[in-house]
């Protein structure tokens, strides 16, 4: 994986595998107290504690096309390369939540690439689920939801290419908004 | 062309894109529209995956094809990957492999739009779970 904003589009595939309706999504860099922490916390249904011991071994799965499951795993394996940890904490029938701290200056932290095309895609690839997404600078947050745009948008459909694109174009003018605003 | 940044902006672009639906197809019917699903597992997503569908989705909504593109998980062909299957209306589902961005823009010009294939198909009888 070249970026973290791939492992998020990997690790909410879990979530979606998981049958969940409503995921949420938080992207927090925060250069200040040198930490970048991925979260996805999800509704599906959840994961035994049996199988939560088994979750960072490559060759533990819950499917059944092949024998791998390297999608946790691999972000572990980033975070910890990047002094941080990963935590999984789940109980079946309610829901997952999955955390991955990075320190932020580490030289072999990946770059955080583009989540907010990474989230965009999730959202308009699975409309019938809906997606809560929050960025975060230094503490200055922005958030959006599906629930949201679903009310401001009506019958527009969130997976029309022209819908992505201006879904797009908003995450991105206020993620780099926080950013700039601090930096000025 | 004014920057949207909350949702009143979106409110206000929201005409503008209805307009845009009413000449295009609404993607509300896909069975009346080409489906492409793009395999978004570990296996995928490390291999390319996410270029390939942003590449899908610049590539039809630049020409105007009347299609939809969402995702899948693992079919199993993870030695293959990226795959995409593309489903036309009316028409079985066929599997594409090794699908990088260039080959993307090939599976529209041949195949979407002239039922011509390509190299590489796979069975499309796999499982995603």
């Amino acid at each position: 994986m070249n970026d973290l904003a791939l492992h998020l589009l990997d690790i909410v595939q879990n979530s979606l595998g998981a049958g969940a309706s409503f995921i949420a999504i938080e992207v927090s860099e925060n250069p200040d107290e040198n930490l970048l922490t991925i979260s996805v916390k999800d509704n599906g249904r959840g994961i035994s504690p049996e199988q939560l011991q088994k979750i960072s071994d490559p060759f533990f799965t819950s499917r059944t096309t092949r024998r791998v499951g390297l999608g946790v795993p691999l972000l572990r394996h980033t975070a910890e390369q990047s002094g941080g940890s990963l935590e999984v904490s789940s109980e079946p029938g309610k829901g997952t939540l999955l955390t991955a701290r990075f320190q932020y200056d580490h030289l072999d932290r990946p770059p955080l690439g583009d989540v907010a095309n990474a989230a965009v895609l999730m959202i308009s690839a699975n409309p019938e689920v809906d997606f809560s997404y929050k960025y975060s600078y230094n503490g200055r947050s922005y958030q959006v939801s599906t629930q949201e745009l679903k009310e401001v948008l009506g019958d527009l459909p969130l997976n029309d290419l022209y819908v992505m694109e201006t879904i797009e174009e908003m995450i991105k003018e206020n993620q780099s908004d926080l950013k700039v605003c601090q930096i000025e | 062309m004014t920057k949207i940044k909350s949702l009143d902006d979106l409110r206000q672009r929201k005409q503008q894109l209805e307009q845009g639906m009413e000449i295009r197809e609404k993607s509300d019917h896909p069975e009346s529209l080409v489906q492409i699903k793009v395999a978004m597992a570990t296996c995928g997503i490390a291999s390319g995956a996410r270029a390939v569908m942003n590449a899908f989705v610049e590539k039809i909504k630049k020409e105007k094809i009347p299609a939809v593109v969402t995702q899948t998980g693992c079919m199993g062909y993870c030695y293959a990957e990226p795959t995409v299957e593309v489903k036309k209306p009316g028409m079985d589902p066929v599997v594409f492999s090794y699908v990088d961005v260039a080959k993307a823009e090939e599976i529209v010009d041949k195949y979407i739009r002239n039922n011509e294939l390509l190299d590489g198909i796979l069975p499309a009888n796999y499982q995603t779970i």
